[in-house]
Formats: structure tokens, sequence, C-alpha cells
């Protein structure tokens, strides 16, 4: 088991005091913090090595190169993906569903129907909804059981011969369940239909092996494995990658230019147009290197003694309503209490210095199902203890008490 | 009736007696409590003001030349704050509430207090109060 004291003073911003106490930071579903490991590789970056990557003949340059790509083999071997040119770095998980979104287009006619489901955050409905607009296909939804869980029942109906895609969360932002991806995708491909896993909440919570999940996209944000906010990758398989058109023009995506004939880079340098975030993603690098290091078999148990934990005695709470109170589930809690709004709640958490999330999540679907205005949503990470979750339950108590 | 101004220090002075910030809490909450009952028909999407996490109603009616509000919340501490703004500003006339100069939320610590979405709900409520006085001046 990790030693979670010792971990803590790696984060520079745990010690900090908000409103005259110290922080209490149940936030993580959002951002995860930084630690110094992370920072220091970033500001030294900046110190030691800055130049521009890939075409620069001097020392500097090469430096820079060479730790980027450095970054791209380390996330290859993290999420075990085949080829490290099927990890494109990218500016986060939204960045990610865009490029593939738009590389559809061309794929996607009136006759085709997507699948998302009434789960997924914004950013997993809306650019579909974008691209059924430009082709006129037709856009399905998977909706979820009273328990959160997806209906997989009505999955398995949605799945005709029309589906070419779909299009669902590793794990709920909202509530935090884990879904069944290794069976949708399975069963997306007896179908022939190709899948893309939004991997924001998953990436940082439990090891994930992309080769053999048999995934056909799969995209994920830095910001949320204590890296850098700004860049994420997006994994695809070569022959998918390769038979998609490049997302924007520019700098470092073509092999030769000319006025009669341009002619597009390889993989994966076809998709990162531009001087990407070099820092960004070498600091991405460092901070799998840093989770890595705790161990996620570690991480993975000591979040669910804190989820156990924090449920249980939040349970003994009158009038505590948690949604997607599921076993298969990461280190997230979404609660409302009585007929409270969230954001009295989270107000007066705030007060106490502690920082929860409350809202809707960019998740209306799910607030429309549960009828609700939002929830309040506590998130854990492996920085934190049993006590700041003492701390919290206890705020909660008085919150409820003072709204009477 | 007070001026838009001594309304203002009225609740000044009162927040003055709070120890700390659950006391002024604890207030806001009481006063949101004690909203009158809004009206069902105005609840209306047009009266609904963008901005706020917490859906907020705003209503406004123009009698004997002066400017009445009434507002809800489905949020308690909203409300508890929307029962500050009428009472500062529900009953003048729509020059007189152009020309207020708005202090008592610095004042009362009560910014320092709000996150940054919920200040931008206020600034939101605080806009529309004053587009309903400048449409009822220039109906005049």
């Amino acid at each position: 088991m990790l030693d979670v004291y010792k971990i803590r003073e790696d984060f520079p911003i745990l010690g900090k005091k908000v409103n005259n106490t110290d922080l209490i930071y149940f936030d993580n579903a959002a951002t995860s913090q930084t630690p110094n490991q992370v920072i220091n590789v970033i500001s030294n970056y900046y110190r030691e090595i800055n130049s521009n990557i890939h075409r620069g003949l001097h020392s500097l340059s090469a430096d820079a190169t060479n730790k980027y790509e450095n970054s791209r083999s380390i996330i290859k071997n993290h999420f075990g993906a085949s080829h490290e040119h099927e990890i494109i770095f990218t500016s986060g998980t939204t960045h990610g569903i865009n490029i593939i979104s738009s590389g559809l287009e061309k794929f996607i006619s009136s006759k085709d129907e997507l699948i998302v489901s009434e789960m997924e955050h914004h950013s997993n409905i809306v650019p579909w909804q974008m691209l059924c607009e430009k082709t006129g296909s037709k856009l399905k939804i998977i909706p979820i059981n009273d328990d959160g869980t997806l209906n997989m029942d009505e999955y398995k109906l949605l799945l005709t011969s029309k589906v070419k895609f779909v299009f669902i969360n590793h794990v709920s932002n909202t509530l935090g369940i884990v879904n069944p991806i290794k069976e949708i995708i399975d069963l997306a491909h007896k179908n022939n239909s190709k899948v893309l896993i939004d991997g924001a909440q998953g990436a940082a919570h439990f090891k994930i092996n992309l080769e053999e999940l048999d995934v056909d996209y799969y995209v994920a944000s830095a910001h949320k494995l204590c890296g850098p906010t700004g860049v994420g990758f997006l994994y695809g398989k070569s022959e998918l990658l390769n038979s998609l058109p490049p997302y924007q023009g520019g700098g470092e995506m073509i092999s030769t230019v000319s006025f009669k004939k341009t002619e597009y880079a390889d993989l994966p340098h076809k998709f990162e147009a531009g001087t990407p975030n070099i820092a960004g993603v070498i600091g991405f690098g460092a901070a799998i290197e840093y989770m890595n290091s705790i161990g996620f078999d570690n991480i993975e148990a000591y979040e669910k003694q804190l989820l156990d934990y924090a449920t249980e005695n939040l349970k003994k709470i009158d009038n505590i309503k948690i949604y997607g109170d599921v076993d298969h589930k990461i280190s997230v809690i979404s609660f409302n209490i009585g007929n409270h709004h969230p954001s009295d709640i989270g107000s007066i958490l705030d007060q106490y210095g502690i920082a929860v999330r409350t809202g809707q999540h960019c998740t209306q679907p799910i607030m429309d199902h549960f009828n609700i205005p939002g929830t309040v949503r506590a998130s854990f990470s492996f920085y934190n203890t049993k006590s700041e979750i003492d701390l919290f339950i206890d705020a909660v108590k008085k919150a409820s008490k003072m709204l009477g | 009736m007070h001026s838009i101004q001594q309304i203002q220090d009225q609740i000044i002075d009162e927040f003055n007696f709070f120890k700390d910030w659950s006391e002024k809490y604890q207030y806001l909450i009481d006063l949101g409590k004690n909203l009158p009952e809004f009206n069902d028909s105005n609840r209306t999407d047009s009266n609904l003001i963008k901005g706020c996490q917490s859906k907020v109603w705003l209503n406004s009616s123009f009698d004997n030349n002066v400017v009445i509000f009434e507002a809800d919340s489905d949020a308690i501490i909203s409300k508890g704050i929307i029962s500050l703004l009428i009472r500062v500003f529900s009953g003048h006339k729509p020059e007189d509430i152009l020309e207020s100069k708005i202090d008592f939320i610095e004042k009362i610590g009560l910014n320092t207090h709000l996150s940054q979405t919920r200040a931008n709900g206020l600034l939101a409520m605080i806009k529309q109060i004053k587009i309903y006085a400048l449409a009822y001046k220039s109906k005049k």
C-alpha cells in the first residue's frame, strides 16, 4: 500500500490554505494536482532545452525532440498501444474527439447511424451531433438504468447493421461508474462498427491495455493524470488513422509542399500540425512515470478504500441520495441532500476549504434522467486521506444543518 | 422611503454584527427562506437570468412611477442574495436605480465569499435590474 503522507509532500498545492483553513481538494475528476516531479520537468524544459522540435540540427533541438518523442514512447508503453505512431498528441480529450469527428465526415452518409450513451460528457455528444447535422446521419442513445449503469440490453437492440460507430466513455465523469467497455467493443466489432472510447476519467485510475481492449480509438487528457493542462493523446489503430484526412494543415504535418501537390507526413505527424505543446508533452510523460513509480495497482486499491470509506459515512447522513452507487466505479461520489440545491452545499463546503464540484458536470442528459438541477460531486485521488474525508463528512453535515 | 444608498448602509450595518462567514451565510439562508412567494406564472424562460449555476427568475412591474421587483431561485443562498437586491432596488424610480452605485456587496464582504460562478450570477442579476429600469425610463 502507498504512503499517502509521503506522497503528499510531492504536491506543493496540497499545503495551501483556502478561506483560512487547510485546502481539501476533492475535485480531482475535474483536474488532478501536479507533483514536483512534473512541475520540475516542465520548468527545466524552459530553463534548459527550450527549442523547436523535429527539424532543428542543433543540440538543443535534438534534446527537446528526444524528450518529446520519449513521452510518446512512455505513453505507448503505459497504455499498451502496438506502435508509437498510433499515439497522437493533442490539446486534450476534446481535441482528440474532434480530430475523429471531423475525419469521419467523408465516411458517413445519411443512411448511417451513430451511437452514444445518455451518460456522456457534452464533449462526447456535441461533436457527434455536429457530424450528424453535416452528414444527415442519425444519433442513437443508449439509455442508463436508474442505478446509473448503461442499459446493455438496449445497446444490443440499437446495434443494427446501420451503425457505423459507437462513442462511449470509459468512466462516467459524473457518476464514476466504470463501463463494460470490453463487452461494448466486442459487440460493436461483431456488428462491423468501430468504437471510440472517451478515456478522460478512466486513464487516471487503473491500468489500461489498448491492444487487449482492441479499441479503435481512445482519447484522454494529461491533466487528469497529474500532468499539465492543454495536452492529451489520441490513440487510433494505424490503418484507421491512415485512412483519416488530416485535421489541420500546417507545418510538421507535411512531407513535401508545392503549389501543384502537397504530400502529407506519415503518422503521427500527419495529425500534429504546427509547433506542439512540447513542454506539456514532456510533462505528460513525466506524470505517467510518476504515477507508475507509485504503481497503478496501489493507486486503484487505495482509491477504492477512500471511496468505500466516504460512501459508507456519507450514507449515514439524513436524506442523502447518492447517484450511481454501484460496485464497479472509481473514486467519484455524486450526491444530493434532500431538496437542497447542490450549489448551496458546494458554497458552504468552500467556506470550509473543501473543493468539490457542483452542477451538471457537463452531463445535462444525466440530470434530466434523474430530474435534478445538478449534484455535488466529490472525487478523490491517491493523495487524499481518510482524515480529509472525515472533515468533509463533518462539513456536509454542518451544511445540511445550516440549510435546515 | 429610504434612498437606495440609505438601504445599502443599513445592510452594511447589519452585517457588521456578524462574527464570521457562517453567521453571514446563515442570515442569507434565513432571508432566502423568508422571501415572499413568487407567482408561478412569472416563472417563465424570459424571466430566467442567464449566467447563474442555480436558476434565478426576476420579474418586474411598473407602478406609480416606481419599479417593483420580485424574484425566485431554486437555491437558497441565491434567494438570500436576491432578497437583499430586492430590498435595495424595489420600489424606486427607474432613474434612481440607474444612477445608484452598488457598494454593499463588497462592504459586507460577500464578494470574497462568492465563487466566481456565483459572483458572475450576481452581476447578471444587477445588470438585469438596471435593464428593466432603463426600459421603464424610456417608456415614460
